[in-house]
């Protein structure tokens, strides 16, 4: 905020002002002089306010930390590319062989590697310019020692054009990372070996962003996501760097050609190559890939329960039909058995009564007889057949039952008298009942 | 800020900023902290927010506006505004040239072909599913341009989009795969848009944002201090807007067209209707940047050509009703945030509208002539105001970008925007050259604290002991009743405008300020915005001020509204401090 100028004076102190260490508080802010309101969360100096307010830091301590922090940026920054000693073999590089130069080592870039910026490049650059220029070198002394600085600037050439550092980051083995070894493996680490690979080998990549290798707590999903991308892996990798030097023109033309086509075959050959051995990579580390096997096991998991359930379900439904057959078959058994039970009882039954009642018909028959047909001295043949028809008569209108309580009645009475007057009250009421006309009665009436 | 909890890290985020807006979207990036808008592959820096399906093909932009004429039942526009709405609250007005907007699902949807078969059914849309096709490729576009997948971005929404409707645009976002990294209000984008300009200066101010669209009108009254934007008041008229300038136009040639063609309105005609509209709104356009516009329509109905002109003044008074509702509305929003125009230090027109030259010419007469109004038509160095809201809202793209998800919400939470501001001015007191006291302003009122300010402020000539008494201080609005013979004058004021009405006529290729519709005011009255001393905090007493020196006062008022004052002589070391707990 910048300080404005007021040109209106301050007044002069009044006569015998005073006060304790020339300041006099007199009032001050309340609740009521502010209200609350929402300020936009944008704009660079809303960022400084949210510092502040989020670190609890008063305006004076902010302004010393950022100032503290920009001027440690800028150290790191000189720093980053000067930190990196020079290798004395280095320095003695022949510049024809530029092909087998490390570019970025030369450049003191090699812990960035393909991660350099341009900028960081062109900095690079001018640093080592400046120390390894030629005419500081012959002012020490060592006149015509430009080997250095021819290395340098074929450096600079190669990393400043895009093609020529694609083309010379596709061979750049220092940015490699080998595959893990079994033993590396067997001391676990597995998801920061291959994780490391595959960061490396997505350098390639034309798509972005490259998918992360993840750990053991990968999603399902992530994971093959992961192997989908390399799978498929788009690679802008090439391989002209590797060529042989092409014969110039004014040589012989069929010798040109020849290198020529010997070259493209060679990019092809060791184009497929990269493919195969990115493949062969991808292959071992998902045929070791924990979590490969532990979704498949889970998929498994999740299959065979769905069988074993569908197993299971078809069981009891089997078993549930049978056991309900058995139940069915015993309970018709059950009710067969009863029924012939019932049938034998009922035979049993009717039987005895059968019994019961010739033995009670008896017994009524036997009573007339015993009472001598109700005749004083021997019995007409008429009164026997009156009074046995009467006692037949009876018979077949009454029930068993009814022959029963009458054979009750009458059995033990001796007395013809008595007997009579049994047969009479029984004939009476069957009467009374309906179940006999008056007329039909013969011997037993009133 | 919620779509992304799988989002790209910071390193890897290629940030834009996206106007979405309901009549025409932009997409802006920044390169070295400039902001740029993008033009998509048509061209177009402003593009029209409408999506049209052509046996099965997608078009946008200005490819799919241009499709209103001859496919309105496949392609939909004017459909932001219904984002996160309930079809009963939905205002369908804009929609009747295109596909109408119908309930499916309980959602606003659009039914509408977009398959290549023949035979195949209509889909039905919902305004979500829409609004990702078209940021999609808003994104692509962008893509495209930067050479990067664009992860990333700031969108900007108007100040009344509730909660809801700010949850389904980042749901459409999420869906267009797109990390939303904040939501920007559009008055604030237009601010910080100026505010980042390398002359800017940082100064405390009132501006008031008036967003002119195509659709509707959004006006703002922002208190800028110190960087910090705090929204006062807000006004939204769906009327007054672009469309009801083309309206006139509209009305003013099928008028013309009627009296040559009896009978033969083209308004009656869906597809005359269409070609209407898109060429009034050309001719609008065209009257914004020069003097004179033709209008001309192919068999604009019945296979009749027209052709016609029409010049600035004439579109001006034609269209004097709507661009004075633009005057009202401002008034209006002024008032509610409790200030008068004086109090207004800068007016930023932003949105398409903002280029025809009257309404920036009204407001120049509203406001005090101190009051910078920031249109082109008015300031030579003026941004496009249809850039602004994408500009803003990529500048805040590039300060956020390398922050974490996390960090981001964090510090746009609640507890960190609300703040107590302090409803009174914290000053100090100096002398006038007529000797009477006058209020020096060093904490303006509506200033977001904890705040810190400094002045300086010059010691009498002569030097020696002073006195700096920090006092509170109020502005109100000092009205001077004119003299009585200036009064009378009245009658000679309105001839005078009627001068001045022909003056205008007869040079009617100025743009100048005069106008036929100035208000008078300002000659029968003077008002003036005076600060009033109030309520003494403090006194302080610098001894021994050299001849000519100045004196430094620190204001500095923590959250908890306590007040340090810090004072010193220019030059000299130690000075006076004292604290006034709240």
């Amino acid at each position: 905020m910048a300080t404005t100028l007021v040109s209106l004076p301050l007044p002069a102190l009044p006569e015998g002002w005073a006060a304790e260490k020339d300041f006099k508080p007199v009032g001050k802010l309340t609740k009521d002089s502010a209200a609350q309101r929402a300020i936009e969360p944008v704009g660079p100096h809303f960022l400084a306010h949210a510092r502040r307010a989020r670190h609890k830091r008063t305006f004076s301590e902010d302004d010393r930390i950022q100032a503290q922090e920009r001027a440690t940026k800028v150290e790191v920054d000189n720093d980053s590319e000067i930190s990196e000693p020079e290798d004395l073999m280095m320095l003695q590089r022949d510049a024809k062989d530029w092909k087998n130069q490390d570019h970025y080592k030369v450049l003191g870039l090699s812990k960035y590697r393909h991660k350099a910026t341009e900028d960081q490049i062109k900095r690079a650059h001018r640093k080592k310019v400046l120390k390894h220029h030629p005419d500081k070198k012959a002012a020490a002394g060592r006149t015509e020692d430009d080997n250095f600085f021819k290395c340098i600037q074929k450096a600079t050439e190669v990393l400043l054009d895009p093609v020529k550092r694609r083309q010379f980051d596709s061979v750049d083995e220092e940015a490699d990372v080998e595959p893990p070894t079994k033993k590396q493996l067997a001391k676990g680490n597995f998801y920061k070996l291959w994780g490391s690979v595959f960061k490396a080998e997505g350098r390639f990549s034309k798509n972005h962003p490259v998918p992360q290798f993840g750990d053991d707590k990968s999603t399902k999903e992530d994971v093959e996501n992961f192997y989908n991308f390399w799978y498929n892996f788009d690679s802008w990798r090439t391989f002209e760097y590797l060529d042989e030097d092409v014969p110039d023109d004014n040589e012989n033309r069929d010798q040109k050609r020849h290198v020529e086509r010997k070259n493209a075959s060679a990019r092809k050959k060791k184009k497929a190559e990269d493919n195969a051995r990115l493949r062969k990579l991808l292959d071992d580390c998902s045929a070791s890939d924990e979590r490969i096997k532990r979704f498949r096991q889970e998929a498994n998991a999740a299959k065979n329960k769905k069988r074993l359930d569908k197993e299971a379900a078809e069981k009891k439904a089997i078993e549930d039909a049978a056991a309900k057959k058995e139940a069915e078959a015993q309970a018709a058994k059950d009710a067969e058995e009863k029924a012939k039970q019932e049938r034998e009882a009922n035979k049993k039954a009717k039987e005895a009564a059968k019994t019961a009642v010739k033995k009670n018909k008896r017994v009524l028959r036997g009573s007339v007889k015993d009472a001598n047909y109700f005749a004083s001295g021997d019995a007409s043949p008429a009164t026997i057949d009156a009074v046995l028809s009467d006692v037949e008569l009876v018979q077949a209108k009454v029930d068993p039952e009814e022959i029963a309580a009458l054979a009750a009645k009458l059995n033990g009475l001796k007395v013809a008298d008595e007997i009579k007057g049994v047969w009479v009250d029984e004939v009476k009421r069957l009467v009374d009942a309906g179940k006999i006309k008056e007329t039909e009665v013969k011997a037993f009436k009133a | 800020m919620s779509a992304s909890k799988t989002g790209p890290a910071p390193s890897d985020r290629v940030a834009i900023g996206i106007t979405f807006g309901n009549s025409n979207s932009s997409i802006a990036y920044t390169v070295d902290d400039k902001a740029e808008v993008i033009a998509n592959e048509d061209g177009d820096r402003q593009i029209p927010t409408i999506l049209s399906y052509v046996d099965g093909e997608e078009y946008y932009g200005q490819q799919a506006k241009a499709f209103l004429v001859r496919n309105p039942k496949n392609t939909v526009a004017y459909f932001r505004d219904f984002l996160g709405k309930d079809f009963k609250s939905i205002d369908p007005t804009h929609n009747h040239a295109s596909v109408h907007p119908e309930e499916a699902n309980g959602v606003v949807s659009f039914t509408l072909k977009d398959k290549a078969e023949e035979d195949a059914a209509p889909s039905v849309l919902s305004v979500e599913e829409v609004s990702t096709r078209y940021l999609r490729r808003l994104i692509t576009s962008a893509s495209e341009y930067l050479g990067k997948k664009v992860t990333s971005a700031v969108i900007t929404i108007p100040t009344n989009f509730n909660d809801k409707q700010k949850a389904a645009l980042l749901a459409a976002a999420a869906a267009a795969d797109l990390e939303v990294l904040q939501l920007i209000s559009e008055p604030v984008a237009a601010v910080l848009a100026y505010d980042a300009r390398p002359e800017a200066e940082l100064k405390d101010k009132i501006v008031v944002v008036a967003e002119l669209g195509g659709t509707r009108s959004d006006v703002a009254v922002v208190a800028s201090r110190g960087g910090l934007y705090t929204v006062l008041a807000t006004a939204h008229d769906y009327e007054f807007a672009g469309f009801a300038l083309d309206n006139v136009l509209m009305d003013h040639f099928a008028k013309e067209f009627l009296k040559k063609n009896p009978g033969k309105d083209p308004r009656e005609n869906a597809r005359s209707l269409a070609k209407l509209k898109m060429e009034a709104e050309q001719t609008k356009k065209a009257l914004s940047l020069g003097t004179n516009a033709s209008f001309s329509v192919e068999s604009l109905a019945d296979g009749i050509d027209f052709s016609s002109t029409i010049n600035r003044l004439r579109y001006e008074t034609i269209a004097r009703n709507v661009l004075e509702g633009f005057n009202r509305l401002v008034e209006s929003v002024i008032k509610k945030a409790g200030l008068d125009v004086l109090d207004v230090d800068e007016v930023i027109l932003s949105g398409g509208t903002s280029h025809t030259p009257r309404i920036a010419a009204n407001f120049t007469n509203i406001f005090n002539p101190s009051t910078t109004i920031l249109a082109p038509a008015t300031t030579t160095t003026a941004i496009n105001p249809s850039e602004l809201q994408a500009r803003g809202a990529a500048l805040q793209a590039s300060l956020i970008q390398e922050y974490e998800a996390d960090d981001i919400e964090q510090s746009t939470h609640a507890a960190v925007t609300t703040v107590p501001h302090v409803t009174n001015a914290i000053g100090v007191v100096s002398v006038s050259e007529s000797g009477t006291e006058v209020f020096i302003p060093i904490i303006f009122p509506e200033t977001a604290v904890p705040a810190r300010r400094t002045v300086l402020v010059a010691a009498p000539k002569a030097g020696g002991d002073v006195l700096v008494k920090i006092v509170e201080g109020n502005t109100h609005i000092k009205v001077t009743k004119p003299e009585p013979k200036k009064a009378a004058a009245g009658k000679a004021n309105g001839s005078n405008s009627k001068a001045a009405m022909v003056e205008d006529a007869g040079e009617s290729g100025d743009e100048g300020d005069e106008s036929d519709f100035s208000d008078d005011s300002e000659d029968e009255e003077k008002r003036e915005k005076v600060w009033k001393i109030g309520a003494t905090l403090a006194e302080a007493a610098i001894r021994g001020v050299k001849k000519g020196g100045k004196v430094e006062v620190t204001i500095n008022v923590t959250a908890d509204l306590t007040v340090t004052v810090t004072t010193r002589e220019v030059g000299s070391k130690g000075g006076v401090r004292g604290t006034l707990s709240a």
